[in-house]
């Protein structure tokens, strides 16, 4: 079991999401937000965990559902929900939208929209820290569908034989889209094609906090040394469907209910518990978290939008004539 | 009173046209990912049903795999099978773009003539829904500045439904293009047997003063400008290309040679666009009857934009087509 304060933190990380989570789809519901959302909920601990494991500086390169890699990662509230909204002040002034955030001051470096391309990225950014020797992992967020494309064996071969400071963590949730992962997946285990490719690999259940922790400290101590990537396959479980409005209906029952039974976020909470922390104390933190997400998600509506001759900037470096 | 005739939506034509080249032609396979009706029948439904009719022999679902879903589309067409591979999304074309540009493009000259390559590539794409810059290009011009690819894009339901049909038949690649916003419009529905030819556009609405040429949605927007300036009594003729590449000069040009005037409409980005080709073809055909050089219609020099409103003022709009015309007719 990972110490108390650990798991405080991987608490309270993992309580953001999972009510930003709830917050996002009242929302989208309710028609304040009209946008395209890929759920989060049941992934929350596999990314706090392993955020919990690294700095600020180091680099996150994630994917569309991302929105718990990029808050377990430190993007302040505000700056995500108003870029989720398309607004002038999100972090990238409503350019990129919700599959497409940056934020370099947290490390977040790239999320991208496109299945696999993020793997030879990372490489990019781990060939930097290695030439730079400047002690930075990235880390490399993707879900098992994405191990069925061709970029995620050429990166992984890369880095591997580059020996860079990469950590691939691939969120296993078992489904890509409307496809059950063994449907298209040749091997057993995404570890196993780690370990075709010679890359130290493990394979541990991602919902549970101590567990995810604790391979995600050592991929991260062992990337540092210099020694090379990790891939880490964690398993989970989304519990929404792909996007918002897919009810999951190719899901047998079974292992739906099963899973929600697993739950990671009231199992954390309950350990929590067991270690002696008060309910007061945990109570406070979600409290805590709830005030940032209302304020955050007020500021997103009511934050204005770019202009629309914005789409100028940003596409080189100099603003491109109307 | 006359009974209303049946309508069909866009998506459901491009289903029933895969039905029938199935039925018609046992070599007729389909590949994509998610498109077998236990995966959903493909992520916004086209595919729905044809597992069920034709067997998941014929119609796989897929790992998400670009580069080998058109590979393995072109290995099959070498020997005589006439796949019809969905790529999600345009955008995710890119990944599988050395199969295209450098396969499934080039077998037949490259090999004298030995060898062919007669698959289909559907795809979607389109704007304005807030999908940003990954999800919603218009891609058409890269592919059709590659020699040995037809491209095709349909304005309509019934088009859709024939131009389908001939798409799978045709011994040559073909990327069909469809149009994610406008899936769900209705149209006329085509008779069983209505076939669309590759190569010849179509001419749905006549006019005296300016021939608007477009393919795709720009063929709504055009109408829609058409009908308003009619009012006025400006006369617009709407050539709808249908086949992109190689498009149907023969029409172009014995319409502007009508009208002595033209604008050319895309959704896609209008720098070295399609828009620039056919503009350009124009030029060197009927420079010197012209009223005034060939306007250009199309969207901003970004990527699409994720926010509404940057999206929006990116994106070509009926404003930019009649500020066009009006600027030519002077
Ligand atoms: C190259 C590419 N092909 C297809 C898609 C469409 N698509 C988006 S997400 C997705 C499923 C990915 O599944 P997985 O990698 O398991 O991640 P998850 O969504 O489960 O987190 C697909 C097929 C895409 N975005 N990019
Ligand atoms: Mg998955």
């Amino acid at each position: 079991m990972a110490d108390k304060d650990v798991l405080i933190d991987i608490f309270t990380r993992a309580d953001l999401i999972m009510q930003s989570d709830i917050k996002f789809r009242k929302m989208i519901g309710a028609g304040q937000l009209q946008i395209v959302y890929y759920p989060v909920r049941g992934q929350e601990v596999v990314s706090a965990a392993m955020m919990a494991a690294v700095n600020q500086e180091d680099y996150l390169v994630t994917i569309y559902r991302g929105l718990h890699d990029q808050l377990a990662k430190g993007i302040p509230s505000k700056d995500l929900w108003a870029e989720f909204a398309g607004k002038m002040a999100g972090t990238c002034k409503g350019k990129g939208g919700p599959m497409h955030i940056t934020h370099p001051e947290t490390g977040v470096m790239v999320t991208t929209g496109i299945v696999g391309s993020g793997i030879p990225i990372a490489n990019g950014l781990g060939l930097a820290s290695q030439l730079e020797k400047d002690g930075k992992v990235t880390v490399c967020c993707f879900g098992d569908g994405a191990s069925n494309i061709g970029a995620f064996h050429e990166g992984l071969n890369m880095a591997q034989v580059w020996k860079l400071p990469v950590i691939f963590l691939c969120q296993n949730n078992l489904y890509s889209e409307h496809t059950p992962m063994a449907f298209a997946t040749s091997s057993e285990t995404i570890k196993q094609r780690g370990d075709g490719l010679g890359m130290r690999s493990v394979r541990v259940n991602g919902n549970d906090a101590s567990e995810m922790y604790a391979a995600a400290k050592e991929a991260v101590e062992y990337a540092r040394a210099g020694n090379g990537p990790t891939l880490i396959e964690a398993m989970t479980f989304r519990f929404h469907g792909h996007l918002l409005g897919d009810t999951s209906h190719y899901i047998p029952e079974e292992e739906m209910e099963q899973a929600l039974k697993d739950d990671p976020m009231p199992i954390l909470r309950q350990q929590l518990l067991d270690m002696q922390i008060s309910e007061t104390d945990i109570a406070a933190i979600e409290a805590k978290n709830a005030a940032t997400i209302e304020e955050a998600a007020q500021f997103a509506l009511d934050a204005p939008y770019p202009p629309g001759d914005e789409y100028r900037i940003d596409v080189l470096d100099v603003e491109i004539a109307a | 009173m006359s009974e209303k005739p049946a309508e069909i939506m866009f998506a459901q034509a491009c289903n029933m046209a895969m039905a029938k080249a199935m039925a018609d032609d046992p070599k007729v396979i389909l590949m994509g990912e998610d498109i077998a009706d236990e995966q959903g029948g493909g992520v916004f439904k086209v595919t729905a049903g044809l597992s069920a009719q034709f067997g998941t022999d014929r119609v796989r679902s897929t790992p998400i795999s670009e580069q080998a879903i058109v590979g393995a589309a072109v290995g099959s067409a070498l020997v005589g099978y006439k796949p019809v591979a969905e790529i999600m999304l345009m955008n995710f074309i890119t990944v599988a773009m050395d199969q295209i540009v450098n396969h499934a493009a080039k077998l037949r000259f490259m090999s004298g003539g030995q060898t062919s390559v007669p698959l289909t590539i559907r795809t979607t794409t389109g704007a304005g829904t807030g999908l940003g810059g990954q999800h919603s290009d218009m891609l058409e011009a890269w592919l059709a500045h590659v020699p040995g690819l037809k491209v095709v894009a349909a304005s309509n339901p019934a088009d859709a439904y024939g131009l389908l049909y001939s798409s799978i038949m045709d011994p040559n690649p073909v990327i069909f293009i469809e149009n994610t916003p406008t899936y769900f419009t209705k149209g006329p529905a085509p008779a069983p047997d209505h076939v669309v030819p590759l190569g010849k556009a179509s001419v749905p609405r006549e006019g005296t003063d300016i021939s608007l040429i477009t393919y795709g949605r720009g063929v709504g927007a055009s109408h829609a400008v058409a009908e308003k300036l009619a009012g006025e009594g400006i006369s617009c003729e709407v050539v709808d290309l249908r086949t992109i590449a190689p498009f149907d000069e023969e029409t172009v040009l014995k319409s502007v040679a009508k009208t002595k005037a033209a604008v050319v409409v895309h959704e896609a980005v209008k720098n070295f666009g399609t828009g620039a080709e056919i503009s350009s073809r124009i030029h060197e055909e009927l420079f010197s009857e012209l009223k005034a050089p060939v306007g250009r219609v199309g969207s901003g020099y970004a990527p699409v934009p994720f926010s509404p409103a940057i999206e929006k003022a990116w994106m070509f709009s009926e404003d930019d087509i009649e500020r066009e015309i009006r600027k030519i007719l002077g």
